[in-house]
């Protein structure tokens, strides 16, 4: 019972952190792929208006991940963190990368500058994405066994599996950053960056869903195991949840009901995790440690429980107040005029 | 003795590279540490003023100086996000065999944490937009998040120090009860210690950009405010650190007794022990005084454990001194100024004070890592004090120095980053509206 929710709350986090900061790490994307210096400079713009005030916040889930993980699953962690020192050390750097040059891109003083920052940013922005979701398809498919970097330190992480899921994870990125940028250029009233968020949102959108669809044929090769989760009971579910909100995403997108699409694009997306979760049960790294074996004493997980009720009574009000101002506009981006 | 769930020790070429790198991501991390702690309340004080007086010039320094607390944040959040995942990367046997035991207190810092994250968004975006009474308030909780953060981090430390809250059982980790891990007898002196120290390094670099402009001739109210609030908090957390250092060392006196011997360098188990200053000179009993408080009292030597036990004396006894130097040298400087402030309500006007002053950051710096080296360095090598070693807590992986490089050079341009930002937030020129 204990084990299972504290793997709940593992799986919070962890969605967590693929929708909101997945939405960061995709709004790079966009940047990235934004045209030259002054076609792309509203696109950036916006993206460095939307992202300031949220991103350290956003960024918190996978803080919350890997402590829930340690304390909750140490034995578990230790064996990931040492057999995929490789991409998690990878996207641990890629963050430290973005984190400077997002902050300092805005200051640059010369054309240079601004592009050697913006590519860094941008390049570091699909380089995170890309290892996390390769560590996680390496866990999936059941790579990374228990031990001190007992799993190979490649070829753990460059299977087939690992390729689609970081690639999907980079989709998945992208496709949230476009539909929220899109509501975010409607509430500014700018016209012209809605409609190329939205062909941004649809495009990244198919990409993403036909991603999703690779990986399950993946899946279904190389994991007889995981497949079966993923085609019965709750994983079915999940599945079929997943797909049927991204399509409506994508029809709220074609009708331009940015603010719903918002919801949609982030079911969507949080179910293909809860997706993966539940077919995986009861293994936390398959095919050997279950969540029961690899779970810390009951005493730490009751701690671990009740300190997180506590913290999140402070944590929702706070988060829903951040939102509410940095949707409604009200945290102003400090270089911008006011109105 | 503990060799972990893992497996045990495995083969690693570059147990030291590990610790290195471990330490230079402290060493990055922890003067932000000192920011996060400080900065909001300083920031808070000059609001307050502001709102008790209705002087625009207090607001404006305040906004300045929540822009400057939110460069130092992100690149906090990003410096703390490598630190976590080094936890890990580098001592996955330390995490698998211990995680269960204090990883309740990163869970609630990760609560902090977020608070912090929130709430500073709330405030530097919300200056000009939210009611003046909203926006102090929303500056509240990041100066508790700062607190209860630090507590919790320094309370892990501690446990590593002072180990309780779980038994050994055939080479197993049992009975744990992360609760007293939680509150083990190092947190408070720990805690007092290092939010000083925040305070401290804060205080004295800010006012060190002050004292500069001073010497370069901007000598207007501006800089004196400034120079004046960050200055204040400095000087009076120095003498106390003072204080809360001897009880500190007397508690490592009591529970750690080899590390204490190797702030001094002491072979031998000795009674009425002597204090070496630089150049030889030794003054007789005062390592006693300072570890007891009492001249003939008993220090215990490095020979009272293998030599295998034993930390490196050297680097341990040279950071020692020049923590308690440099923290005795900022104390003079701070009760110069107090004194000036006291007697005559003005700045002291020598140019020589103002020099300390700008040469006065850099040192609190060069303290608060000194101590640090002191405490963990003389805390090897043990991981967890006396019941894992540090090679059996390494990881496995190969690449060690690898990522030790490319850290080590991602690390200088994010501190070059920062640098600039603020250089550049530096000579925006103050905007004081009515």
């Amino acid at each position: 019972m204990l084990p299972d929710l504290v793997a709940g709350l593992a799986l919070l986090a962890l969605t967590g952190y693929v929708v909101l900061g997945g939405a960061d790490f995709g709004a790079g994307f966009w940047d990235l792929t934004a045209g030259g210096a002054e076609r792309g400079a509203p696109v950036r713009a916006m993206i460095k208006r939307a992202m300031s005030p949220v991103w350290e916040a956003n960024h918190v889930w996978l803080i919350f991940l890997l402590v829930v993980l340690w304390t909750g699953f140490p034995v578990a962690f230790g064996s990931i963190t040492s057999t995929l020192a490789i991409p998690l050390f990878a996207a641990a750097l890629g963050i430290v990368l973005r984190g400077g040059a997002f902050a300092l891109k805005g200051q640059a003083a010369t054309i240079a500058e601004a592009r050697a920052l913006g590519a860094t940013f941008a390049l570091a922005s699909v380089i995170a994405p890309f290892a996390f979701g390769a560590a996680v398809g390496a866990i999936a498919a059941g790579r990374v066994p228990v031990g001190n970097a007992r799993g190979d330190e490649w070829s753990s992480w460059t299977g087939s599996l690992s390729i689609v899921v970081g690639l999907l994870a980079v989709a998945t990125g992208a496709h949230l950053a476009a539909v929220f940028l899109g509501a975010d250029s409607r509430r500014a009233g700018r016209a012209e960056l809605v409609h190329a968020f939205r062909a941004r949102a649809l495009g990244s959108g198919v990409v993403a869903g036909a991603l999703a669809i690779a990986g399950l044929l993946v899946v279904r090769s190389d994991m007889p195991a995981l497949y079966d989760g993923l085609t019965s009971g709750a994983g079915l579910a999940c599945v079929l949840a997943s797909g049927a909100a991204g399509l409506v995403t994508l029809w709220l997108e074609w009708r331009e009901r940015f603010e719903l699409a918002r919801y949609a694009a982030a079911t969507a997306v949080a179910t293909i995790v809860a997706g993966w979760a539940v077919a995986q049960q009861p293994y936390l790294l398959p095919p050997d440690l279950t969540v029961h074996e690899a779970a810390a004493p009951d005493a730490t997980l009751a701690a671990l429980l009740v300190a997180t009720a506590v913290g999140m009574a402070l944590i929702v009000p706070a988060l829903t107040w951040l939102f509410r101002l940095a949707l409604s506009g009200r945290l102003a981006y400090e270089d911008e005029p006011r109105p | 003795m503990i060799d972990g769930v893992l497996g045990g020790p495995v083969d690693q070429d570059y147990l030291v590279q590990a610790r290195q790198m471990q330490a230079m991501s402290f060493a990055v991390h922890i003067p932000l540490v000192c920011f996060g702690i400080a900065f909001p309340a300083m920031v808070l004080f000059l609001e307050g003023l502001w709102l008790r007086t209705g002087d625009p010039l207090y607001r404006a320094l305040a906004k300045r100086w929540s822009k400057a607390m939110l460069i130092l944040f992100a690149v906090g959040v990003v410096t703390g996000t490598i630190l976590s995942f080094e936890m890990g990367l580098l001592w996955p046997e330390f995490m698998a065999t211990f995680g269960a035991v204090f990883g309740l207190a990163f869970g609630i810092e990760g609560f902090s944490f977020f608070v912090e994250a929130i709430f500073i968004a709330i405030y530097v975006y919300g200056w000009d937009r939210l009611p003046a009474r909203v926006h102090v308030a929303a500056g509240v909780p990041i100066v508790l998040a700062g607190i209860s953060g630090s507590l919790m981090v320094i309370s892990v430390n501690g446990w590593m120090n002072h180990p309780v809250g779980f038994s050994i059982r055939g080479g197993e980790v049992v009975d744990v009860k992360p609760l007293e891990a939680l509150f083990n007898a190092n947190l408070w002196h720990e805690l007092v210690h290092m939010y000083l120290a925040g305070f401290i390094v804060a205080g004295f670099l800010v006012a060190g950009v002050y004292a500069y402009g001073w010497l370069r001739g901007r000598r207007d109210r501006h800089h004196r405010v400034g120079l004046v609030v960050a200055l204040s908090v400095a000087a009076l957390a120095a003498p106390a650190q003072l204080l809360v250092g001897d009880w500190a060392a007397r508690t490592v006196a009591e529970r750690q007794p080899v590390k204490l011997a190797a702030f001094e360098g002491l072979e031998r188990t000795t009674k009425g022990a002597p204090f070496s200053l630089p150049g030889g000179i030794e003054i007789p009993d005062l390592l006693s005084v300072l570890a007891f408080h009492d001249p003939g009292a008993t220090v215990t030597g490095l020979d009272s454990v293998p030599a295998d036990d034993r930390p490196p004396t050297g680097i341990v006894k040279v950071s020692f001194r020049t923590m308690v130097f440099i923290g005795t040298a900022l104390t003079v400087l701070g009760a110069w100024f107090l004194w000036v402030w006291w007697r005559h309500a003005r700045l002291p006007s020598s140019p020589w004070f103002h020099r300390a002053l700008v040469a006065a950051g850099p040192l609190a710096l060069v303290a608060l890592i000194a101590g640090w080296i002191t405490t963990e360095v003389g805390r090897q090598p043990w991981i967890v004090y006396q019941v894992m070693r540090t090679e059996s807590a390494v990881t496995g992986a190969s690449g060690v120095p690898v990522g030790f490089a490319a850290l080590g050079l991602v690390y200088a341009g994010l501190v070059a980053v920062a640098f600039v930002m603020l250089r550049r937030l530096g000579r925006e020129p103050l905007e004081v509206g009515s």
